[in-house]
């Protein structure tokens, strides 16, 4: 008999640290060097976490990491527009940064260094006229305390790298995307991104990741935004890939003073979604927007795991999530709040609603607010629940039979997360897409 | 046109109907009177099918059709409308989009072809325009927002557009100045006619000034204990119900 053996995941990435490592570094002194030095010992001595760590109790990550990955994708593969184009919100003008198989495509992409940088990490990282604000910002805000976190960092390579100097309204949206083609049977992909919206200046970013095919992919993706004073940044984050891909998103967020930053999470596709999406706030009336529509079936999971961190004064939270679960999928939502002594006159709100189609989902919810101020103005509420029947009935009432009546309800009740979407043709495509995913009939105008 | 025959009706182990006696022919008005928990919106909504009433004694028939195990869809679709007392806000689902997913469902389970849009805007212009509605307004949310009168005034705009057989109307006058209570009122009036019937349930003579109803009936737990003409709603007004107990 033959014996295939397989090393297990956390095997091949040590050993494959150090092929890449002699690949990227010339300068084994440089700080970056240093940084995924230091983020890989702290994988390398954590692993991955289980179900024993309280942070994942209900996300199981067995599933995902029983893949034989390959860890360095091919050079590029070529795809056409044509092909690709419903992916992208292609009926406005916008900024691309797209990945193909984790590798740049500029066929695909329009950056720019015209007046700000709309770009890659992987040049921002290695030439030096960026090296002041990589030494500024990179793996700043980034977990260091989180093994996955620390895994991308220590093979942080390549993502978007966008810099807005101050004063700037971005004319049109940005979109990054990461495309996975299946060349490979399973592949890890593992794209790390830095935002940085300097003073007075207003971005507006939108984000997907989206498999092109059946195999296997797995994506840990690490995002640092930093919003300085009065700055706006708008994220949306559109997860509607396929059944046979996982994704593990962290996100940290920065900001300054009086900055207005909305983080935007939509998730219908997947196998297995992790969102991890912490602000910290770091300034005076300071608005952290946090919302997220999630609607899944079959045995998809969805978590999300979010933390705001109000250290300073006069400063507000306004957080929103709505489940829809149907089939055998499972939802997490941890909502964490802290609020520091110093930040009285704290306004945070925090809502998650759930609706549990079939007796097979469940959702796990778990508010945590830690108030340390004594003059703030904290709810928080947490609902799960089926259709109310009393508008169940409004709507049979009216002719509309039941499996209609249903869809309507469960489209009204995500509708309301809908409404912090700024991009008119985003919000179409958002409301199309859960009209969609709910088997609602939408043959009217939205 | 509807016949209730010794109707009995549970909500859980509580009986809130206790043999309810009532027929309407086409063309005819009736109001149904009452103090409150006297049954009333049960009525109402045992009429239109909700499930969650479960009849345990005597029957309802619409055209000599058993209506027991109709869902609440199917009774619309054979003419029953109701116009709540407190209608559902439903959000991101405009007044406009509602009623025309109301009307194309109750033509398809009916066999016909769905409206065509030209006609569903000459008719809720037409009905708009009746029941006094801003354009505007049909483009915001079903319910969501809205003051009490706009919500009623919309149930009442849903009834023209989907012109029942048998209109049951729950309460519409609660929450209408009298302005808004003319308009509606007003609205009703037009739509009567002799091939369809209305049942008006409220607390007051003031909603029977504007809509002159044929009978006046009055619930008293559970049961119709009076019936009688326009007069007897003015009788109540002036005696209230104690003197029926």
């Amino acid at each position: 008999m033959e014996h295939r053996i397989t090393m297990d995941l956390k095997e091949k990435l040590v050993t494959s640290f150090l092929a890449f490592e002699n690949n990227v570094s010339t300068d084994t002194e440089s700080t970056i060097h240093d940084i995924r030095s230091k983020a890989f010992t702290y994988f390398e001595e954590h692993g991955f976490p289980t179900k024993k760590d309280e942070e994942w109790k209900y996300t199981p990550l067995k599933s995902v990491l029983k893949h034989d990955y390959t860890i360095f994708p091919k050079a590029e593969t070529a795809i056409e527009f044509a092909a690709v184009k419903k992916y992208f919100l292609h009926e406005i003008d916008s900024y691309k940064i797209v990945f193909i198989d984790g590798v740049y495509s500029s066929f695909l992409s329009e950056t720019t260094h015209d007046g700000f940088d709309i770009c890659l990490m992987s040049s921002a990282l290695k030439k030096p006229k960026y090296k002041m604000v990589i030494d500024h910002y990179f793996n700043k805000i980034a977990s260091k305390k989180d093994s996955i976190t620390s895994l991308n960092t220590a093979f942080s390579s390549e993502g978007a790298y966008i810099h807005i100097p101050k004063n700037i309204v971005l004319p049109k949206p940005i979109q990054i995307v990461h495309f996975s083609t299946g060349s490979e049977a399973q592949v890890m992909l593992q794209p790390r991104s830095l935002v940085i919206v300097d003073e007075n200046s207003h971005v507006q970013i939108i984000e997907r990741h989206q498999s092109l095919t059946d195999n296997v992919v797995f994506t840990n993706s690490v995002t640092e935004i930093f919003a300085e004073k009065r700055a706006i940044v708008d994220y949306y984050k559109i997860q509607n890939d396929k059944k046979t891909a996982s994704l593990i998103d962290n996100t940290s967020v920065q900001q300054k003073q009086q900055s207005i930053v909305s983080v935007n999470t939509f998730s219908f596709g997947g196998n297995f979604t992790r969102n991890t999406l912490e602000f910290h706030q770091e300034g005076e009336y300071i608005d952290s927007i946090l919302n997220g529509i999630t609607i899944i079936g079959d045995k998809q999971l969805v978590d999300n795991h979010t933390l705001v961190n109000h250290n300073y004064p006069n400063c507000e939270s306004h957080e929103l999530y709505k489940g829809i679960y149907a089939d055998k999928s499972v939802g997490v939502f941890n909502g964490k709040v802290i609020v520091k002594q110093a930040a009285q006159k704290t306004n945070a709100y925090q809502q998650n609603n759930n609706i549990i189609i079939d007796d097979g989902a469940t959702i796990n919810s778990k508010p945590q607010l830690e108030i340390f101020a004594d003059d703030v103005k904290c709810s928080h509420g947490c609902t799960i629940g089926q259709l109310d029947e009393d508008a169940m009935f409004y709507l049979r009432s009216r002719g509309i039979p039941k499996k209609e009546a249903e869809a309507l309800l469960l489209y009204a009740f995500a509708n309301d997360a809908l409404e912090k979407i700024k991009i008119p043709e985003l919000k179409t495509r958002i409301t199309r897409l859960i009209a969609k995913k709910l088997g609602v009939e939408l043959g009217f105008e939205l | 046109m509807l016949e209730i025959k010794n109707l009995h009706a549970n909500i859980g182990d509580k009986e809130i109907l206790k043999g309810i006696n009532l027929s309407i022919k086409a063309g005819e008005v009736h109001a149904i009177m009452g103090p409150n928990g006297s049954g009333k919106s049960t009525l109402a909504t045992v009429i239109a099918g909700k499930e969650e009433y479960e009849v345990t004694k005597g029957k309802i028939t619409l055209n000599n059709e058993d209506l027991e195990d109709l869902a609440p869809e199917e009774r619309a679709h054979k003419g029953i409308f109701l116009s709540f007392q407190y209608p559902i806000e439903i959000p991101g689902v405009s007044v406009t989009n509602f009623v025309k997913t109301a009307i194309n469902e109750t033509r398809k389970a009916n066999g016909k072809k769905e409206l065509p849009a030209k006609d569903m805007l000459k008719k809720i212009r037409e009905k708009s325009e009746l029941l006094e509605i801003d354009r505007k307004f049909l483009s915001r949310s079903l319910n969501e927002g809205f003051s009490g009168g706009e919500k009623k005034r919309n149930e009442i705009f849903q009834m023209a557009m989907l012109e029942p057989k048998l209109a049951i109307l729950d309460e519409t006058d609660s929450g209408l100045d009298i302005d808004a209570l003319k308009v509606v009122a007003n609205g009703v009036n037009k739509l009567k006619s002799n091939d369809n019937a209305v049942i008006l349930i409220t607390h007051y003579q003031r909603l029977l000034d504007y809509i002159v109803p044929d009978f006046v009936h009055v619930l008293h737990n559970g049961k119709i204990v009076k019936s009688g003409g326009k007069e007897l709603a003015h009788e109540l007004e002036a005696k209230g119900y104690d003197w029926l107990k």
